[in-house]
């Protein structure tokens, strides 16, 4: 590791083994459906077979008498219950188009998967067997499947909405309007390519599953729900029901990954509550995988048009992008701005100071809504660019590290005001790609290359790369309303120090499965010093961590781990007034080091935090003024998004006469800047490749052209197994962020946004001198057997 | 259906229980004996999130009847620690940080145990093919074969 600053931290940055584990590796950790309710009700819910179908009747009196039924609803009997329709809150222009949206249909249907008849019933088996007694009569409309023929309007899904396009987009900098198309013109190389980003289902390993428990007597409700977004979540379905949002609370108890298909307000979290409060009863609902698959968001769904000049030196002077953005059927919480969220990336690291034109449509399908998936938005920003630099580079016929090279961002240049108008805050994008290709041995494998991928060779060796930027710690609240999203961006954290000098840590964030836990009380145990056994962190509980912002898109570090350091300053800041009262001197002439306040220039006249708790606690003998107690509240506004950056290599072998591809290394240089604990960020990494090279090679939400889903179960949407994976060779760089205290960056979904370019790259690049040039994602066997084919023929 | 009576010796317990013919072991685990540290990921069989043991075997208690299990011997995952001690296969999945979001881990940690058993020194390349029936979606394999090599070498 490099380390470029001078902190000295004796805490932050080393591998300590996750306090989270025991409970989960012994069976003691609580999901939301292990909890245990007496005399709750089980909903399940039936599902429209058809992708697009007017409800015409449904005769629901033999469920009604099935055994264990206690009552069944249809979408219109239940209109009453709903304030106002399912929340979309990222209205991404003025003009957007967002049909309304309800827990169940009512006349209509616009997926399969699509809500239609909720049944209650004692156990869980007995609702179940009742959805079999419902009978629905539908007429059945025209699928719309392809999102670029759902543009013609041919069938239009949304009636009331007169098209199928939710909105355009554009990023256009109006200070260099025409530049742009200069640049095409004089440009000495042009590349102009169609990237398609499949869906894909996120499939965390906990289907969602949720339990609404009412306090008949008292009003109040307590929502437990597998979600990313407890406090979001509280907001909105308050306001979905019409319920007063004190009385609303809402628990995220062990989450078995997200994902971001956690981040949403769904139909089954709303039914539950408002059939808990109908009944007065529990109610719950457990999501099988095939409903997963339909009716949790999918990921993805883009058409990308990427078209990028160069001058005669390879120095890029223009990217254009046109993105065909597939919502699905209905527009869930963050849906429109999915896209948006990738948008200021298409120019990647390079240096392009203003010749930038992007333009994205919003388009219904009747397919499951897309949303969020890890990345988000990034991945395919990342996936454009650093696969059109590939196209550029052939086309040039210079090898790609050198054009990369010649186009970085260079390390001088921080901070580096982009042609969007946002810093990016540091970087080393020549020391992460010189990094990876050392470990990568990329000059050998170029060597090798050379030799082995002759005419008629069977197998052929390829290497690839994506240097990429991501964009993350959302985010600077000024920023967030500039883009019309509905809410801040900021993180709270309260840190109280209890008499006996033990330390709760309140937190905003919402983990599942990143270990906050563990990291949160390092950060504390640093600034305190105080052990990190004596901290706990408290999480995920709206009544207990009322304000919070949840955790999504890389930013519960960035933004929630800075919190509870600025927290710990308080409270520091708090204990310097105390103990300077206790040892008669002035504040400032304290210093506070391992837990101790002692004056300065005397260690012996010292007090440590333990006693100034207790003195806080008495109260006994407090400065003049001061409250008792403490504790200390501080919410962290980032000054900006943080730029994690990074390398990522493949090498990999194609056998041309099976398509079958063999991953011989993978090498992943990321920098996240000040790293709080290394094993962690090593696991993030990890499980971020890989999802991002099941994109390039296994995964894809299939459809067919009726809008039927064929890939609704695990065995045959192909979240690769351990088999069909490699080990990944992880280093680092370390820039610290300058825009934060703890120098922190993020490093959740940099993997995902490194990963498929990164093999998409190694594939073609294998496959370049039998000339194929584009290569469909997922990469399968058949998929690349196929461009084998077609080249040869083209040849 | 009429209600069947099985008897079968869960952590060391015997457990005798009337259950539906159609109750899948895993449900019986879970909803009977409130042993909710057996989890469930798909409805097929590929995830392997409830691989629990029986009569020393690691199988996935979703393709169990529970009828089926009478008269044998379950382990599940919260039989493994013994007087407060983790397993050694629990300890190197924490000591190799070989779980995240921990929702596959029970059937894993069962599954490696399992493996182990036929295999005492497996291979990297065995370990992944030894547990190509268990998902996850959180470490990308990683530290869990990482895990299971370790707890090889205990």
């Amino acid at each position: 590791m490099t380390m470029t600053d001078n902190r000295q931290n004796t805490v932050i940055g080393t591998r300590q083994l996750r306090r989270e584990d025991p409970a989960l590796l012994t069976g003691e950790a609580k999901f939301t459906n292990d909890l245990n309710l007496p005399g709750a009700l089980h909903l399940s819910i039936l599902r429209s077979p058809h992708a697009h179908a007017k409800i015409v009747s449904i005769n629901t009196a033999a469920a009604k008498s099935s055994p264990g039924v206690v009552a069944v609803y249809t979408g219109a009997e239940l209109q009453s219950q709903w304030a106002g329709p399912m929340p979309c809150a990222w209205p991404v222009t003025a003009d957007m188009k967002n049909p309304p949206h309800f827990p169940l249909a009512a006349n209509k249907v616009c997926y399969v998967g699509d809500g239609v008849v909720a049944v209650l019933a004692t156990s869980e088996s007995a609702s179940r067997d009742a959805l079999d007694l419902i009978e629905v009569q539908y007429t059945v409309l025209k699928a719309v499947v392809d999102v670029e023929e759902a543009l013609s309007d041919a069938n239009i899904i949304h009636e009331d909405l007169g098209t199928n396009k939710s909105y355009t987009w554009n990023l256009k900098i109006e200070a260099t309007e025409g530049c742009v198309e200069e640049a095409f013109q004089n440009a000495a190389f042009k590349v102009s390519e169609r990237y398609v980003q499949q869906r894909l289902l996120p499939m965390a390993m906990e289907p969602r599953a949720v339990a609404a428990v009412p306090q008949p007597f008292g009003g109040d409700i307590t929502l437990y729900s597998s979600t990313q977004i407890p406090h979001i979540l509280k907001v909105m379905a308050a306001l979905t029901l019409g319920i007063p949002e004190q009385q609303v609370r809402v628990i995220a108890p062990s989450v078995g990954g997200g994902f971001g298909s956690k981040l949403d307000v769904y139909a089954e979290e709303l039914l539950c509550m408002a059939l808990a409060r109908k009944h007065g009863l529990p109610v719950r609902w457990v999501e099988e995988r095939s409903e997963n698959s339909m009716a949790t968001i999918h990921g993805r769904g883009q058409v990308q048009y990427v078209e990028l000049a160069a001058d005669k030196g390879g120095k890029l002077t223009a990217v254009r992008v046109r993105i065909k953005a597939d919502m699905g059927a209905y527009l869930q919480l963050v849906t429109p701005g999915v896209p948006i969220l990738g948008a200021f990336l298409y120019a990647g690291v390079y240096d392009i100071p203003h010749a930038y034109d992007f333009s994205c449509d919003g388009i219904f399908t009747t397919l499951t809504p897309t949303d969020a998936y890890r990345g988000a938005g990034r991945p395919e920003a990342t996936y454009a660019i650093e696969s059109a630099m590939d196209a550029l580079a052939r086309e040039m016929n210079i090898d790609p590290l050198e054009l990369r090279k010649r186009n970085f961002i260079q390390k001088e240049q921080f901070p580096y005001l982009a042609f969007s108008g946002l810093t990016y805050d540091s970087g080393d994008h020549l020391q992460a790609a010189e990094k990876a290709a050392g470990l990568a041995d990329y000059v050998g494998i170029r060597a090798q290359q050379a030799k082995q991928n002759v005419p008629g060779a069977k197998k052929r060796l390829g290497i690839g790369m994506s240097s990429y930027f991501e964009m993350c710690g959302l985010a600077p609240s000024r920023v967030l309303a500039s883009l019309n999203y509905g809410a801040g961006g900021w993180e709270a954290a309260t840190v109280r120090v209890l008499p006996t000098c033990k330390v709760q840590v309140v937190t905003g964030t919402s983990p599942h499965g990143q270990g906050h836990e563990t990291s949160w009380a390092m950060i504390a145990s640093e600034k305190l010093g105080i052990p990190q056994e004596d901290i706990d962190v408290l999480h995920s509980d709206t009544a207990i961590s009322p304000l919070g912002l949840d955790t999504y898109g890389s930013r519960s570090l960035p933004v929630g781990g800075v919190a509870i350091a600025g927290a710990c300053d308080k409270v520091i800041d708090k204990a310097r007034l105390i103990a300077a009262h206790q040892l008669e001197c002035s504040a400032d002439d304290l210093e506070f080091a391992g837990g101790v306040f002692s004056v300065k220039g005397s260690p012996d006249r010292a007090v440590p935090m333990a006693a100034i708790a207790f003195a806080a606690f008495t109260a006994h003998n407090l400065p003049d003024g001061l409250e008792p107690n403490l504790e200390a509240q501080y919410t962290y506004d980032p000054p900006n998004f943080s730029w994690p950056f990074g390398t990522h290599m493949c090498v990999l072998e194609v056998d041309t006469e099976t398509g079958q591809i063999e991953i011989l290394k993978y090498v992943a240089v990321d920098d996240c800047g000040v790293q709080i604990n290394p094993l962690i960020v090593e696991g993030q990494v990890h499980g971020g490749v890989i999802q991002g090279l099941a994109q390039a090679l296994f995964e894809e939400a299939v459809y067919d052209t009726d809008g039927n889903l064929k890939t609704t179960t695990l065995a045959e949407y192909l979240v690769p197994a351990a088999s069909d994976v490699p080990s990944i060779t992880t280093a680092h760089t370390v820039t610290p962020s300058p825009t934060n205290q703890l120098g922190v960056k993020g490093i959740g979904e940099a993997g995902t946004i490194g990963a498929a370019s990164t093999v998409i790259n190694a594939v073609v690049d294998a496959l370049s001198g039998v000339g194929v040039t584009y290569m469909p994602m997922p990469a399968s066997p058949q998929n690349v057997w196929r461009a084998i084919q077609s080249a040869a023929k083209a040849m | 259906m009429v209600d069947i009576t099985v008897s079968i010796t869960v952590n060391g317990t015997s457990q005798e229980k009337d259950v539906e013919p159609r109750t899948l072991l895993v449900h019986f685990l879970r909803d009977q004996l409130q042993l909710t540290g057996t989890n469930i990921g798909c409805d097929t069989s590929s995830c392997g999130a409830c691989t629990v043991h029986l009569n020393g075997e690691a199988v996935k208690s979703c393709t169990v009847l529970a009828v089926q299990a009478d008269g044998g011997t379950v382990t599940t995952i919260e039989g493994l620690s013994k007087d407060g001690v983790m397993h050694p296969m629990q300890q190197a999945f924490m000591e190799n940080h070989g779980l995240q979001c921990g929702y596959c881990t029970p059937g894993m940690v069962m599954a490696s145990i399992g493996l182990l058993n036929e295999n005492p020194n497996p291979t990297e390349e065995e370990v992944r093919l030894g547990l190509e029936g268990n998902l996850c979606r959180c470490t990308g394999y990683h530290n869990i074969v990482k895990s299971v090599l370790a707890a090889a070498k205990k």
